[in-house]
């Protein structure tokens, strides 16, 4: 049995990380390179990387692969690099996570090719599936225990990420990005995503949602997916609160403080494994795993106390048709 | 129903109804009836600038209230999108020919430091549909990339995206030196990307930060507008 199935079956929450490209422009990173190059030129930052999450508690941390797919490298004219630098990605987390004192999960990163998929785009499911195969091979060759799909809009690629992994019998998990209206850009619902994730040939062992807007957003998404009782565990990686322009540079709005209510507020809306996005750095998941551990199971959040601790919602409905969206009515339907 | 559908035969509308229908056929991403009404209303002797303006662009107007309301999607859009460029194959020429007014010319980028180009890709899809020109930069742009364009291409607008709260600074840089070398008044500037707010794009000195890509595009219509009522 893979590290991930055993863990949740023993323990009623998991603690994921937190930010990869935020800790890393922390560190030294230069806009425009490639994160994924570090893995191979700044091995040591990487690792302290992940040692951060270690350190911070997380029961599972993400490797430096995000943008490890050919399509994403080939931007850095790194197409032809991709077993290496997510083997060296996985390779780099294992050393951590062996030293660790616990068990913690090397979770193999894999985010969105950033292609839009045929007819509408120019990907075809073929080339998907083998660019999906090829980085997943590869970080499970490195020692990660499972792959991680992350950040993924279309179904389309959500189908063929979960084909490729089947296809090297990798075990996995996958999230989607819920941002517009309530729905992913591509304008899927967090229900439609329970029923697509559950009616997979190769089902993820978690799924769920991650970045997306703001905390609470993402709780709301987490809602919709407990509304239509999946069987499958739920995963809530939100941002730490919303970017912010103060004098010249950026600044997340979410406190550690904030983060922990977040923590708990998402556990008790149903996600079992819990994590940060953009912004969230080791200060924010110690006090997460603080609140976690100190908290007592609660009731799920209503819409008012998610507000008035997380802030306002981007939109007024979720997206999941509770109030059926307006229909534009046309001479000649469809 | 698909009889009603079939029955539907577009020579037969008049001029208001086949306009009304091609509306609705951009909305539902019909490409090929939109290609079909276009011929028609210039065998009707509509004049090109007309078809573009009260069909297809007017079409796309509605497509884009729809997807800033959260009604439509990505998908759909972009289907929409695909349909207008049908009816804009046969149209471009017949534009230029006629030396009818251009709706605008833009040049699009990414800035330096910045990979994500999902939002730009859509912004130019959108700006095309709508009946914009649009030179694409791709990704990762520094400032002489845009200026060189913007020159080159006699444009009326620059826009610049950044997904990255690290990349958007640039954004300054660019601008600022605009205005070094005098010109940054001869264009209009958008800024966009999922940080960005409207306070960052006033300080930074943009003419408009367009929350997203149906807003960029009203917002390009607006300055145009604008810009020519100063001729």
């Amino acid at each position: 049995m893979d590290l991930l199935s055993k863990l949740l079956a023993e323990k009623d929450w998991l603690m994921a990380d937190g930010a990869t490209g935020t800790n890393l422009f922390n560190r030294g990173l230069e806009a425009g390179e490639a994160p994924e190059l570090w893995n191979v030129d700044q091995p040591a930052k990487i690792k302290a990387l992940y040692q951060d999450a270690v350190d911070s508690g997380s029961d599972i941390f993400l490797t430096n692969s995000f943008g490890g797919t050919a399509a994403r490298l080939k931007l850095h004219n790194a197409q032809d690099r991709v077993r290496e630098l997510n083997k060296v990605a996985a390779a780099l987390g294992r050393e951590v996570a062996d030293k660790a004192g616990r068990p913690v999960v090397v979770a193999g990163s894999v985010g969105p090719t950033g292609e839009i998929f045929e007819p509408l785009g120019p990907l075809s499911h073929a080339e998907a599936v083998e660019m999906f195969e090829e980085q997943g091979a590869a970080l499970m060759e490195g020692g990660a225990d499972v792959l991680w799909l992350e950040t993924i809009s279309a179904p389309e690629e959500y189908k063929a990420a979960a084909e490729a992994f089947a296809n090297i019998n990798a075990p996995w998990v996958g999230t989607m990005s819920f941002d517009t209206a309530g729905r992913t850009m591509m304008g899927m619902t967090s229900t439609s995503m329970v029923e697509m994730a559950q009616g997979l040939d190769n089902r993820p062992l978690g799924f769920g949602a991650n970045c997306g807007v703001g905390a609470s957003d993402l709780l709301r998404t987490i809602r919709g997916f407990k509304a239509a009782n999946p069987e499958i565990p739920i995963v809530a990686k939100g941002n730490a609160g919303i970017p912010k322009f103060v004098h010249g540079h950026i600044h997340y709005d979410g406190t550690p403080e904030l983060m922990g209510k977040y923590a708990v507020m998402v556990r008790n809306s149903g996600a079992k494994i819990i994590g940060g996005c953009c912004g969230t750095m080791p200060e924010h998941l110690v006090a997460m795993r603080k609140a976690l551990e100190e908290t007592p199971m609660g009731a799920a959040p209503t819409d008012e106390e998610i507000t008035s601790v997380l802030g306002g919602f981007s939109s007024k409905s979720d997206g999941t048709g509770d109030e059926p969206a307006p229909v534009r009515i046309r001479r000649r339907r469809k | 129903m698909s009889d009603e559908e079939d029955d539907l035969i577009l020579d037969e509308l008049s001029d208001e109804e086949l306009v009304l229908q091609m509306h609705d056929d951009l909305y539902d991403g019909m490409a090929d009836e939109i290609y079909e009404a276009v011929n028609i209303l210039l065998k009707r002797d509509w004049v090109p600038y007309d078809v573009l303006t009260k069909a297809l662009v007017e079409g796309m107007r509605i497509v884009g209230i729809d997807f800033r309301d959260g009604i439509l999607f990505v998908p759909e859009v972009l289907l929409a999108a695909g349909a207008m460029k049908r009816g804009m194959k046969i149209l471009k020429p017949l534009l230029i020919e006629s030396g009818a007014p251009q709706l605008g010319k833009m040049v699009i980028g990414t800035v330096k430091g910045d990979i994500h180009d999902i939002g730009k890709n859509l912004v130019a899809m959108m700006m095309e549909g709508a009946g914009f020109e649009v030179i694409d930069l791709g990704i990762n742009n520094p400032v002489e990339d845009y200026i060189d364009a913007l020159k080159r291409e006699n444009a009326d607008i620059l826009g610049m995206s950044a997904l990255l709260t690290t990349t958007m600074p640039y954004m300054k840089i660019v601008i600022d030196t605009m205005i070094e070398q005098g010109i940054r008044d001869d264009y209009i500037v958008l800024v966009g990307g999922a940080p960005l707010n409207e306070e960052f794009g006033k300080a930074i000195g943009s003419d408009a930060y367009c929350r997203d890509a149906a807003v960029a595009v009203e917002t390009a219509k607006e300055f145009m507008a604008r810009k020519h009522n100063q001729l």
